[in-house]
């Protein structure tokens, strides 16, 4: 491999953690900071994809289309955790879980109803639609840069909220301990109701940018749900620092899982065993920290 | 103590089936054996995916079915045709136990399915063990018909290198020098890679790299780098549904498309083109399958004529599969005039059944697999257009590998 190649590698693989990072800010905030095993996060992806190709073709605009699905998947998401999540925040984690898993059911099923099983691609808007070209055979789509801008601006803004500002700080304070919090005569019940519905339109708005890149299909989200988990894990629960230096990682490892070839004692590990590289990775990660890469001590 | 209480429990149970028996005896005694069989009506057990990403899949194969009973009269050799329907789902953990319910619960007379491969191999283990006569409308898993291949079991599609080997085929005849190949490391991305390298090698081609992906990863970027720095005369691949969909948005994105040709089986581009944006993408890419858009036979012109009428549908290549499924039953009750119990019979007719498909004629190979044609076929606009065949009567992988009893 020479070094232009090796550089286009590299930037692949910034280029899908960032992405990657993208998907998994949502679950980041609900997961590693809230606390809740949200399995259905994955289906909050996969709906917004179908809510950018749907939207998009009514409106004829796909900026149209993010606005209205970033607005509908907040109203879905105040919904839910007013009908269904806030009932288990004193329950044992397995009710999460075996409530979430019952969601993916219900989306998947309502998601054949309404939009059917086909296929759908998403027209990139046309002033990204354009490529850079790096070498004579190969260039690069401006949409996937412009993403990669996207997912930074959004792990920046997220830093900062949950760091700097009050709202911030009342999570992580209801985080650690929720009756306290109540008791100081803050409404935790409504913040737990904001974050919730933030993190599901942060999912929702992951699988909207993606769309026009990944197409729109059913199954979609269960793809992007374990490797999400596997991003917050890596990186540390409760920080947004380390699901941004998970992401890269994995990024990273994924792209060259798939290309290098390696081979010990005839027999050849890569790419062979490319499925494994990320989840060899996280667990040489939890050997070592088990806590994540910036992981509070547990 | 409780082996006692089984024992006695079952001797209850024996006395009290013998009396039935009599009754029934009895009752039906004077009329003759075989007219009461005749009268009962011929049981098919549809087991396809009605729900999940396959559901148009089972449901134009049974459309397609159900098309070629209704062509030859619905009452076939005098028989009325009764079908039960079972949802198979796509899931391959309830394939064995699905299977058995038709088979012994239900007891039809003929199985008749499915698409995903993985549920296929559950079923054919039924299907061995009970001996049921089974038609397989479209997983092309090789192993079904080399070396699990049984008396009983046909196949009506194809199997996965047969669909790959005329690409290979004619890439070599067209002295493409080498090539890189790209899949998802499943079995039948394997397959499918296995029979395009045997035919690109064997007239001369040379492979440069495999290139895998794992199932159902979508994320090709690094592949496509890769791809162009290796700068291959051609690139074979096999996708499908979806992942093509993103596959050839990606190859045009990363400004592949017009620098390196791209080549598939069928499935590359069937039933995707009409997506955004992937039409104009997957444009000028050659692939070949055993059927494809603009086939000018009157056979092929009524087919979709009559199938269109009935369903308000475009017939696609599953649903021709469901019908030839449909001709090679209805070909095995004409022989034997109905007595779908006389087994041997029955297997010798489908055996030497010809088939009058849309896709073209076809035979059963020694192995109950499809000789049949394969097409060249390119994108042109939304359509698989049909430009040449890439290998006629195709038998593969060779019919030699099975050893029937």
């Amino acid at each position: 491999m020479d070094l232009g190649t090796f550089l286009i590698q590299v930037l692949n693989g910034v280029q899908y953690g960032l992405l990657l990072f993208l998907v998994a800010s949502g679950l980041t905030l609900v997961f590693g900071i809230m606390g809740i095993i949200n399995l259905a996060h994955g289906s909050f992806y996969m709906i917004g994809a179908y809510l950018a190709w749907s939207l998009s073709q009514h409106f004829g605009s796909l900026w149209l289309a993010i606005l209205a699905g970033v607005v509908l998947t907040v109203l879905i998401g105040v919904a839910l955790e007013w009908l269904l999540i806030n009932k288990l925040y004193h329950r044992d984690h397995l009710y999460q879980v075996l409530l979430t898993y019952g969601l993916i059911l219900v989306f998947e099923e309502l998601r054949s109803v309404i939009w059917g099983n086909d296929v759908h691609g998403v027209a990139v808007p046309e002033w990204l639609a354009a490529s850079i070209r790096l070498t004579d055979t190969l260039a690069y789509p401006v949409y996937r840069l412009w993403i990669s801008a996207v997912c930074l601006v959004l792990a920046v803004l997220m830093y900062l909220l949950i760091q700097r500002t009050r709202l911030g700080m009342m999570i992580r304070a209801g985080a650690s301990n929720r009756e306290m919090v109540q008791s100081l005569g803050i409404n935790i019940q409504l913040v737990y109701r904001l974050v919730f519905a933030l993190g599901v339109a942060l999912a929702a708005f992951a699988g909207m940018i993606a769309a026009p890149v990944s197409s729109v299909f059913p199954g979609m989200g269960n793809q992007v749900l374990i490797i999400c988990f596997v991003v917050v894990v890596i990186g540390g629960i409760g920080s947004v620092k380390g699901a941004m230096a998970g992401a890269i990682l994995i990024g990273l490892v994924d792209t060259f899982g798939k290309i290098v070839q390696v081979e010990i004692a005839g027999f050849r590990v890569l790419p062979e065993l490319a499925g494994m590289t990320v989840y060899l990775l996280m667990a040489a990660v939890l050997l070592w920290r088990p806590e994540g890469i910036f992981g509070r001590r547990l | 103590m409780t082996e006692a209480k089984f024992r006695s429990s079952g001797r209850r149970k024996f006395l009290q089936d013998t009396a039935a028996l009599g009754g029934a005896a009895a009752l039906g005694g004077f009329a003759p054996a075989i007219a009461r069989a005749q009268a009962r009506k011929v049981r098919v057990g549809l087991m396809l995916p009605y729900s999940g990403t396959y559901t148009q899949l089972g449901i134009a194969i049974e459309n397609g079915f159900r098309l070629a009973i209704a062509e030859n009269g619905g009452n076939i050799a005098g028989r009325e045709i009764e079908y039960v329907k079972l949802d198979d789902e796509s899931n391959p953990a309830k394939a064995t136990d699905n299977a058995n319910k038709l088979v012994t619960g239900d007891k039809v007379d003929i199985l008749v399915g499915t698409v995903h491969s993985g549920v296929q191999a559950g079923m054919l283990k039924i299907v061995r063990e009970t001996g049921v006569l089974h038609i397989g409308p479209n997983a092309g898993l090789n192993a079904m018909t080399t070396a699990l291949c049984a008396p009983n079991m046909f196949r009506t599609s194809f199997a996965n290198s047969q669909v790959s080997y005329p690409m290979g085929k004619v890439l070599a005849e067209r002295r493409v020098k080498n090539a890189v190949t790209l899949t998802w490391k499943y079995s039948a991305g394997e397959e499918s890679v296995n029979g395009f390298k045997d035919a690109f090698t064997k007239g001369g081609g040379k492979i440069m790299r495999d290139l895998w992906i794992p199932f159902p990863n979508v994320e090709f970027q690094s592949l496509l780098t890769e791809i162009a720095s290796l700068k291959p005369e051609a690139v074979y691949v096999f996708f499908a549904g979806g992942g093509a969909a993103k596959f050839l948005r990606d190859y045009q994105a990363a400004g592949l498309k017009g620098k390196i040709p791209l080549y598939g089986a069928g499935f590359l581009t069937d039933g995707i083109l009409e997506a955004a944006g992937v039409a104009e993408a997957a444009e000028g890419v050659e692939t070949t399958l055993h059927y494809g858009d603009g086939i000018d036979t009157a056979k092929n012109n009524a087919f979709r004529l009559s199938y269109a009428k009935a369903y308000k549908l475009q017939p696609d290549v599953y649903a021709v599969q469901g019908y030839d499924a449909g001709l090679l039953f209805v070909a095995g009750m004409k022989a034997v005039k109905g007595d779908i119990g006389n087994r041997k019979a029955m297997i010798a007719a489908m055996e030497k059944a010809e088939i009058d498909s849309p896709r073209g004629r076809w035979r059963m190979s020694k192995a109950h697999n499809p000789v049949q044609d394969f097409y060249l076929r390119k994108v042109v606009g939304k359509e698989n257009k049909v430009i040449g065949v890439a290998a006629k009567s195709l038998d593969y992988p060779p019919a030699s590998l099975c050893k029937m009893a």
